[in-house]
């Protein structure tokens, strides 16, 4: 398992270096550079050439690139332009509100997609499976920051149930008073989650429960509950779990727009703002960071894929 | 094999079974009126062709047939209980502890993400209540009955480790676990080889001396019906046409479909010299001939009573049923003298 888990470690590292030539190559290419923003709207051709060097944008881009990886390799993700901090401190301050939010959006997705999948596949051509489709794809079609501004007018707004905006870590109010402020973000993240894992665990439930183990299980006298969860679900895992594990690079995606409705400080807004303000360093830090997080997706679903089929362990 | 009659009510009665499912023409009829019966601690055989419905009566008896997908009438009598109409919450506890079942691909019937043992526990726990260590035991006493070696160790082995006869012989396990009072065996040796084959008919046969295990096994291979049989029901399109004890079946069958089987078996017969096959072939489900099913085929159909006189099954000796609308006219062929 050791072996696997770092064979597959030393495999992404060759990922993340294209990511991030790609990521510096593409900024590299934008029109106007960062320095002549910073020197501000007046400074002279000489003044921004002076902020160029300080900055180190004058130096052959090879150079740069390889600078900038020999220190991500240390941890060290460069200096904001406009801020001075440190960018991996401005996404490690980031980070955890995300992973909050996407965590909670997760679970949300799973303890209700895996549910309904199960009813529309142990019924399939009933009502209840009909609605289960029809809302399934009625909800992939609401974008998240949609879903999130209906919630915030209807429990924030009118009914006043929930928080609109902000965010607070558990260390500052509370267990409640972190997921008060999380429970609607993480419902706009987790609607569309929740859909396509609904289908994908309808689908694969559909298929496990039509193998002749099932048939087996039945002929035993075992209770629905364990012949469905049991033995149809874990042979059904491995297309649910790559469906998660695809999910996790979307909680990113949504994280944008969700943190913007609801004001949360997250790693979406700050990237963001960094695209905003050309803040390259830290641009460059979150598509890194944004991919490390991809990339461990993807470790921990092989990994689960392993328990899950034996047939693939070593 | 045999055992004195102690109790004569036989352990299984099936009669007047017919089956229909729902598919895109309306429902259509794929068994009708089965009926046949196992006595204690006998081996039934079910024999028929491909499509003649020997699945479908094994999944009636167990009341596993899709509920929505289909309907069923007659009567299924285990141990003088009726099956037929028993709430699902009664029948759910039948299946696996007074009936075991095993099936014709044994890789495919075992769960492929849980360990053998796993899957022979699971079943006690579910019916005897046995704490998981002692549950685990049982497994490991089954496995080693089946005569997987170093039972222990392998109990902890998943169903892809095995080759496809200690699938099955791990089939039998989970299926004998709770000592059922019958076995339904569907084709359990048809994807076997040869030698393998062997092996697991003559481990049935010595499990069922131990024992009064009663065994419905359903084959289309006379040879397998010679080694194992004591009694035998012959199926032809969707229907019962002949059940007789196997001495009697292969010396004089009352049926000239089975005479036309048994003149087509090289293996029971001995000599492939006198091989003659059945002309044309099973009519398709819902495309059933007026009369007796099988008169397009037989030889000894006559017009104006075979294609058109309703073909009732009939007691025509002790223990033995014969649907020929002719059988008394008949003196048919069997394989031995
Ligand atoms: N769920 C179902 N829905 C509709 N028709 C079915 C269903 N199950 C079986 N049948 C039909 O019932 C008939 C009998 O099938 P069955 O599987 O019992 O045959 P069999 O005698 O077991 O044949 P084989 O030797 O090939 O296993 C077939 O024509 C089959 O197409
Ligand atoms: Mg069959």
């Amino acid at each position: 398992m050791l072996k696997f888990i770092s064979q597959r470690v030393l495999m992404a590292v060759p990922v993340l270096l294209l990511v991030s030539l790609f990521t510096f190559l593409l900024l590299d290419l934008l029109p106007g550079d960062a320095a002549v923003a910073i020197a501000g709207e007046n400074a002279t051709e000489e003044q921004i050439a002076l902020t160029r060097e300080r900055l180190g944008l004058d130096s052959p881009f090879l150079e740069r690139f390889w600078n900038w990886v020999s220190s991500a390799a240390q941890g060290d993700l460069g200096t904001s332009l406009y801020t001075g901090q440190s960018v991996t401190e401005a996404i490690g301050e980031r980070l955890p509100v995300t992973a909050s939010l996407g965590l909670v959006a997760l679970l949300m997705a799973v303890v209700v997609a895996i549910p309904l999948g199960a009813i529309a596949a142990t019924r399939p051509g009933s009502l209840a499976d009909r609605v289960v489709i029809s809302a399934t794809s009625l909800a992939m079609a609401v974008p998240p920051f949609v879903l999130g501004l209906v919630l915030v007018v209807v429990f924030a707004i009118q009914l006043q149930f929930l928080p609109a905006t902000g965010y607070t870590a558990i260390a500052e109010e509370g267990l409640w008073g972190w997921l008060s402020h999380l429970i609607l973000p993480a419902i706009a993240v987790a609607g569309i989650m929740a859909a396509e894992l609904a289908r994908q665990t309808r689908g694969a439930l559909l298929d496990a429960l039509s193998q002749s183990y099932v048939r087996t299980a039945k002929a035993r006298g075992l209770r629905p509950p364990t012949v469905v969860g049991k033995h149809a679900l874990k042979n059904a895992a491995t297309p649910i779990v790559t469906v998660l594990a695809l999910q996790i690079g979307h909680v990113l995606g949504a994280a944008v727009t969700v943190e913007f409705v609801f004001a949360i400080p997250g790693f979406g807004s700050l990237a963001v703002n960094a695209v905003n303000l050309r803040d390259v360093p830290l641009i460059q830090g979150v598509v890194f960071v944004s991919a490390l997080v991809v990339l461990a997706a993807n470790l921990l679903a092989d990994v689960v894929y392993g328990y899950l089929n034996p047939k693939l362990r070593v | 094999m045999q055992m004195a009659v102690e109790n004569p009510e036989p352990l299984l009665e099936v009669t007047g079974l017919s089956v229909e499912f729902r598919t895109e023409r309306g429902w259509t009829k794929v068994l009708d009126d089965v009926g046949f019966s196992l006595g204690r601690g006998r081996t039934l055989a079910l024999v028929g062709e491909s499509g003649s419905g020997k699945t479908v009566t094994s999944l009636a008896v167990m009341g596993l047939l899709p509920p929505r997908g289909s309907r069923l009438v007659g009567s299924v009598r285990l141990d003088g209980r009726e099956l037929v109409g028993m709430p699902e919450s009664k029948l759910i506890e039948t299946r696996g502890r007074d009936i075991g079942m095993i099936f014709q691909e044994p890789r495919r019937s075992l769960n492929p993400a849980f360990t053998v043992g796993e899957q022979i526990a699971e079943v006690v726990r579910r019916h005897d209540g046995l704490s998981r260590k002692d549950a685990w035991s049982r497994a490991v006493e089954m496995l080693d009955a089946v005569q997987i070696p170093e039972a222990a160790r392998r109990a902890r082995h998943y169903p892809h480790e095995f080759s496809g006869g200690m699938c099955q012989r791990v089939m039998l396990a989970g299926a004998l676990v709770c000592r059922p009072q019958l076995l339904i065996a569907d084709e359990p040796t048809t994807a076997l080889d040869v030698t393998v084959q062997a092996r697991m008919l003559k481990l049935m046969n010595d499990l069922q001396a131990d024992s009064d295990l009663s065994i419905l096994f359903i084959t289309h291979d006379l040879a397998v019906v010679s080694e194992m049989a004591d009694d035998v029901a012959v199926m032809y399109a969707g229907q019962l046409v002949e059940q007789a004890p196997i001495d009697e079946l292969l010396v004089r069958p009352q049926h000239p479909y089975t005479a036309g089987l048994l003149a087509s078996s090289p293996d029971v017969q001995g000599t492939v010299e006198r091989m003659r096959h059945i002309p044309g072939s099973v009519p398709a489900v819902g495309n059933w001939p007026s009369g007796c099913r099988f008169h397009p085929r037989c030889e000894y159909a006559r017009g104006g009573q075979c294609d058109s006189d309703p073909a009732v099954l009939l007691q025509v000796g002790r223990g033995r049923l014969s649907r020929c609308l002719r059988t008394s006219e008949l003196t048919l062929q069997g394989v031995q003298t």
